[in-house]
Parts: C-alpha cells; structure tokens; sequence
C-alpha cells in the first residue's frame, strides 16, 4: 500500500495498486450498494434452500418447496383440463350429427380436434393432412373412400380400417387379379385401358373394350358399373381425378394385380370418445366434409378414392 | 469523501464503501426556481389531468381521449387509434423522444433532468415536504443529528405519512392512462378494481417513496444512465451551469477583499450554491456528474451577488466555448448564439423529419385493411373433379367505429371461385361479402377453386367497403397447382 496518494488532478485518493504506471482512483460506492449485494448473497442461499438447486450425482437436491418445472406443468394442464370441463361434457352430451347446430361448440370442437389430430394423426396423414402419394389419404379434398359426413368419419376413426381382431373396424379386400392368377397380364392391361378410360386419361380403344367386359365380370360387384366405387367397401371412385395408389399405367396395373388394403388403426380404444368427436369435426373441416345428405353436397361427383 | 488532510494517506485505511452524506438544500427563491416551479405544474397537470379528458369516438369505442387499451389491443390518442400492426407509430413516436432528448440535451444540456424529469420532479416535492415539517436546512441539519425522541419520531412519522399520500397518489394516476379512468376511479375506492390494479399502484408507490423519498440524488449518480449518456453528448458548445472561475478565484468575504495585498475575486465563499444543491453538489470544482441543471445556484449566487453589489452571473448558464471567449476578454455569448448552433440544427431536422414522416403516414392509412395468408401445408389441393383448390387465412380489419359492409374479391385467376369456411361450397362465387363488426379485425379462411388445368399463378385479393364512404384496399398471393410442376 505504499503507493497511496492523493491524484493531483482529481483530488481524490487512489486504492494503492499500481501497474505499469496505471493507478486506480477510489471513489467509494454507496454502503447500501453493499448491503443489497449481501441482500442478494442471502436470497440466493434461500433459493438454493427451498428450490432445486445443487446437482449430485443421481439427481438434483429437490428444495424444500418441491418445486419442479413438470410439477407446474402438471399443475397448470390440470387446470387447464378443468377448465375445459365444461366444453368436454357438452360435447360428450351432443351426438356428432347436432354438432352443427352450435357453431361455437363446433368451433371449439374443430379447435381441440386440430390439437389432437397434431399428435395421434400427424405420423400418417402429415401435419397439413394431406396425406402421403402412394401411401395415406388426403383428409383435404372431396373424395371419400368411406364416406365423408361427420358421422361417417368418426365411425372410421373409432374403429380404424382393416383393425385385425376388431369386428367393427372398416374393411374390405381386393383380390390380386395378377398375382393370384384370376387375371393374366394381357387381361390386366386391358382392364387398366378401361379404367383409364373412365376418368378421360385415355380414348377407347380395342384394348379398353376388351376390358369393359372383363371390368363388367370382376369389377363391378365393388367398383360399380361406371366404375364411381362403393363406399360400403371403401372401393374407391376409379372415374375421378384423384388417385391413391397412382393414376398412370404402370400404378394402376400395379393395383390391379397385387391389389392394395390400407390399415389405419382403430383409435377408439386409444381414445377417448370426445377426443373422436373433436378429430371427426376437424377432419371434416378441412374442406370436403359432406352434408348428412350426399345430394346436398355441392360436389355431387364426390366420391371414394382409388 | 475522505477528508486528505487530517491523516497522511498512508496510515489510513482504504475504504471502498461510504454512507450517503445526506441531503438538506436550503429553500432558495429566484428566475429559475420560478420557471421550475411554473413547469413542475405544468408537468403534474398533463399528468393528472389527461387521462379524464373525454374524446367522442362513438358508440363503439372508448371515450377516453389519451387510452392505452392493452385488453383490446389499441392505443388510442385524441384522434388518433393505433392498432398493434400499425406499432411502428409508437415506434416512430419513441424514435422522436429519443431524438428529442438529443435535440434538448444538444440545445440547452441537461435541462430534462433539471426540469422535467420525474425524478428530479417529486424529489422537489418531497423536499418541500421536508421543509415543511422539518423546517428549512439548519433545522432538518439539527433534527437529523438529534437523538431519537417523542418529537422526533413524530416528525419523520408524519413526514413519511406525506410522502406515502403523494407516493400512492402517482400510481394511482398512471394506472388512469391503461382504462376507462372515471370507471377506474369509482371501482377503485370501492374495492371492485382488478387486482391489477392495486398491485401496479402498490409497486408505483413504493417506488416513489423510495425513490424520491430517500433515494433522491443517488438515483440521478449511480442508477440512472441518462447523465452517462448526456455527459457523451455534451461539448464545449453545450449550455451548462458553469461557475466563472477567472471572474471568482480567489474566494475570499468581502471583508478579506479589503484587507488583502492581493485582488481577490467575485466569490465571497459564502457556500449558498452549495447549500441549495438539490444533489449536494459543489459547482466551483467545475462539471459534475451530479450536476442536474436545475440552476438554483444561479438564483443562490446572483441573489448574494446582488446584496455584496457585484454583477450577477458568478455561476451562470453558460458554454465553455463561451466561457473561454470571456476569459479572453471578448463580451459573454448571446443566448441564441449558444443554443442555435449546427448540431443542434441537425438534431432538430432529423427530429422533425421522423415527425412529418409518422404524420405522412397518418394521413393517408387506410381504415380497411386486408391481408392475406397462403395455406402452406397444402401448398394445393386436388379435387376429383380435377379442379384445384388453394386455402387461404385472409383477415379483413375495420378500423372504424362502426360496422362494414365489405366485399372480396378476385383479381386476374379467371374461372376461380371462393368460399368462406364458416359457408357451404355452393355460395362460392367471385365475390364474398362479410360484415365486419366496429373497430374489429375478421379473420375468415377462405378457399379458392379453379378449373382444371389452371396454372400456378399470381393473383391478387381486393377488397372494397360497401357503404357510401367507400375505401379499398388489395394484397396480392399466389396460386399453387400441380399442372406448373408437370410442365
């Protein structure tokens, strides 16, 4: 401390530390500046007292408050279930084909169906529902492969399609034509030709006329005589524009003679009713939900899906 | 301070931390403290009185004329409504404090913090209290080294009373500007206000009893950042409170002056400036910190100037451009010179610039507003019949205090048509008529269909108000189809 001095242009005593001719000036803090910095030394043991502060070796010191972070979590999504009390018993009260008439409860409905949809239906269908080419149906447009009303779809959810050991599940199967020898691969062409000719991708041909008879023979029972499908067994509408498994030749071929059986599972075990109810109400309203009355719908084409 | 003269600085301990030297400034009447207190009313009535001037807006919209309605989201004033994407007004608005401060600090130096600032404000106030119940500097001098007694305790006890009175009284008002004020009023002494309310007049006031009932001064030299940052802005063109040294060294009383062999200088060191320093300042030893402007020492020091019949003006308002000038022999700068000087010209454009532009854009907003969102997820859709459709959140504002009739519709997309969602696909159409409610923004989904074969493209959503006033305005999106991909 031998260098304390007294700085000549300042006035003010220096603390006595010098380095390379740098000395510093003491201008002392205010004392309750000290004080509130021992105030905060104190309030940080406390904290470290009654919150979850010091790591060891398994898990962390737990606080004597019990404070967690999935604690208020819980706590808080408790509350929030308890709020929505209310809307849930409503719901569950109102059979899906009334929904309508409450817009505001629809509205509510649509809202918790798109959260559920977010983590049960995602995985599959994509986070915009559109579904995955080749593998998933789209739930944006206008064609149903089992029917397109509120009530339809969420009898589909609840009890999935093709759900082995589940006697009300949806579901249908198309025999492999190529595969299992019902049809040879001239055959297979020719009914493609026909197909294809049905939703206007091709003109008649001698091909495509061969084809109509062997549609006529195997086809129809599902597909119907014009090939608009039947929803009964999920067979979809091959005279539209909207194409599953894929619209070209190749794909339909494909389809023809290995045949496809899409599996969705039936959620109603996994789910609980007016969670159903909410995903139904949200499927529908992304766009192509149906009437109760089909002849209602604007789109009077609007069908199953191939 | 330590004092360096009693103990060589060797033998004394260095000492890191010291209590507050307390502050008692001496009542001083003159010009500034005249404008000071002209301006302190002038401040504490804008602040009181504004938030229970009325404005008619109507039946749909508060009629209060200064309102930051945070539950609705808007920010009204007289006139004037500000919704949230408009934010860049309030932007642009505190853009112009900020600059204005430059403009003041540039022109006349610290006068915010000597004048306006509330700090500066109810320290004033309290330190009236003070002398109302403590008496003036000798008496709070006395009572606070006095040892604690029946008359003591009294007066601090009512004297903290007071202080809590006007403490409450300033959050009380400030919570005025946030809701309907004569509302507030009325649930507030009843009991019914939101605990909101009760907790942000709490806080407030316990801010204020701190801050300016003990904290004063200390909030101005180690808390605050503005003299930090005026003290970078300031030069040797800006006005400050500046005591004239070569007109004042060396001190000495009037009676010294006579019997010394040497000329003595203007100052009688009689300590008046020091004494009625709000933050216990010595302005002799030159530019300080602590320093706030507030100019009470120019009253102090002119007033004992005037009795010993010296010039006024020892400690002055002053340029140390000016001062230099002056030292030299050349007659005191002319106020105007010293404040209208190019910075502060510069300052004052770019200030006034921001201000024509906000009112610019003021004047020709809309008051309807569409703008759109594209679906993204589908980007589009495919329906059987080969047609495509696109989705899109479009939000439709009316920014009127009234209903609107408003219709949408499709510019360029020929054959498309739309719907809303909350409508059956049989209305679409190549228009949409929605009603929006008063002062609202209409957020609706709307889907679009065109033909098959339509191809990706740019096209543009317009809207128009229905009523005889009229208005429109448009946002231009983008269709998305398969048939470009193919192509």
């Amino acid at each position: 401390m031998a260098n304390k001095r007294i700085d000549e242009a300042t006035g003010t005593e220096t603390v006595g530390h010098e380095w390379d001719g740098i000395e510093e000036l003491n201008t002392p803090l205010p004392r309750w500046w000290l004080w509130t910095f021992y105030l905060t030394v104190i309030f940080s043991i406390g904290y470290m007292v009654v919150y979850p502060a010091i790591p060891l070796l398994g898990k962390g010191t737990e606080g004597l408050w019990g404070w967690t972070s999935r604690g208020q979590l819980a706590a808080e999504t408790a509350k929030a279930e308890s709020q929505r009390a209310d809307l849930k018993a409503k719901l569950a009260a109102t059979p899906i084909e009334k929904l309508g008439d409450d817009p505001q409860l629809m509205q509510a409905a649509v809202a918790g169906g798109k959260a559920a949809f977010r983590v049960n239906c995602v995985q599959c269908h994509g986070a915009g529902a559109a579904g995955v080419q080749g593998l998933y149906p789209n739930l944006n447009d206008d064609d149903w492969l089992w029917g397109g009303n509120l009530q339809e779809i969420e009898y589909t959810i609840a009890n999935g399609i093709r759900q082995p050991d589940h006697a009300a599940t949806r579901t249908s199967v198309m025999p492999s034509f190529g595969r299992d020898g019902i049809l040879t691969a001239a055959q297979v062409q020719d009914v493609v030709s026909h197909v294809r000719s049905l939703s206007g991708q091709e003109k008649a041909s001698a091909s495509a006329t061969r084809g109509a008879a062997i549609f006529a023979a195997n086809c129809v029972a599902c597909h119907g005589p014009d090939g608009k499908g039947l929803r009964e067994f999920g067979a979809p509408n091959l005279a539209d524009a909207i194409w599953l498994y894929g619209g070209s030749r190749d794909k339909i071929a494909a389809s023809v003679a290995n045949a496809h059986a899409g599996v969705m599972p039936a959620w109603g075990g996994k789910l609980d009713a007016v969670t159903i109810k909410m995903l139904a109400a949200y499927v529908h309203s992304l766009g192509g939900g149906e009437e109760f009355t089909v002849a209602a719908a604007p789109q009077a084409t609007a069908n199953a899906q191939p | 301070m330590l004092n360096p003269e009693t103990v060589p600085p060797e033998d004394r301990p260095i000492l890191l931390y010291e209590k507050r030297k307390s502050v008692f400034p001496k009542a001083i009447d003159g010009y500034y403290r005249r404008i000071k207190w002209a301006w302190m009313v002038l401040a504490l009535v804008v602040y009181y009185v504004t938030p229970w001037i009325r404005w008619d807006r109507g039946p749909y919209s508060p009629n209060q004329a200064v309102l930051i309605d945070l539950a609705h989201r808007r920010f009204y004033m007289f006139s004037i409504e500000i919704w949230p994407h408009e934010f860049y007004f309030v932007a642009g608005l505190l853009i112009m404090a900020g600059i204005g401060l430059f403009v003041i600090t540039s022109a006349v130096g610290r006068a915010w913090c000597g004048y306006s600032c509330p700090q500066t404000v109810w320290t004033d106030i309290f330190q009236h209290v003070d002398r109302l119940i403590d008496g003036d500097r000798n008496a709070q001098l006395k009572l606070q080294a006095a040892p604690w007694g029946p008359k003591k305790i009294a007066k601090r006890l009512s004297k903290w009373a007071i202080y809590l009175v006007i403490s409450s009284l300033t959050g009380g008002a400030f919570i005025a500007y946030f809701t309907d004020c004569p509302t507030l009023a009325r649930e507030y002494i009843s009991g019914e206000a939101a605990p909101i309310a009760y907790y942000t007049v709490a806080v407030l006031t316990a801010t204020t009893f701190i801050l300016g009932g003990f904290m004063r001064e200390q909030v101005c030299i180690y808390m605050c950042p503005w003299p930090r940052i005026q003290t970078a802005m300031l030069d040797e063109k800006s006005l400050i409170v500046t005591y004239k040294d070569w007109r004042g060294e060396p001190r000495g009383s009037v009676k010294e002056a006579k019997s010394s062999a040497t000329p003595l200088g203007d100052c009688v060191d009689c300590n008046q400036c020091v004494a009625v320093c709000p933050t216990g300042v010595d302005i002799r030893n030159g530019p300080d910190i602590g320093c706030i402007t507030c100019a009470l020492c120019i009253d102090a020091c002119d007033k004992v100037m005037e009795q010993v019949g010296r010039p006024r003006g020892l400690i002055d308002y002053a340029t140390l451009g000016g001062c230099e000038a002056e030292k030299a022999g050349q007659p005191p700068e002319s106020l105007k010179k010293a404040i209208l000087h190019p910075r502060t010209i510069v300052y004052f454009l770019i200030w006034s610039a921001v201000g024509l532009g906000l009112l610019f854009a003021l004047g020709v907003r809309t008051h309807i507003d569409i703008s759109v969102a594209k679906d993204r997820n589908p980007p589009y859709m495919l329906m059987s019949d080969g047609s495509v459709r696109n989705a899109y959140t479009v939000k439709l504002r009316n920014m009127e205090g009234r209903p609107r009739e408003m219709e949408i519709g499709l510019v360029g997309l020929d054959g498309a048509r739309m719907w809303s969602d909350d409508q059956s696909a049989a209305t679409a159409g190549r228009t949409l008529t929605r009603s929006v409610a008063a002062d609202q923004a209409d957020p609706v989904r709307v889907y679009v269909i065109a033909p098959p074969g339509t191809k990706s493209q740019d096209f543009t959503f317009s809207l128009r108000a229905l009523d005889k006033e009229g208005g429109s305005d448009s946002h231009e999106t983008h269709f998305d189809s398969p048939v470009e991909e193919t192509e």
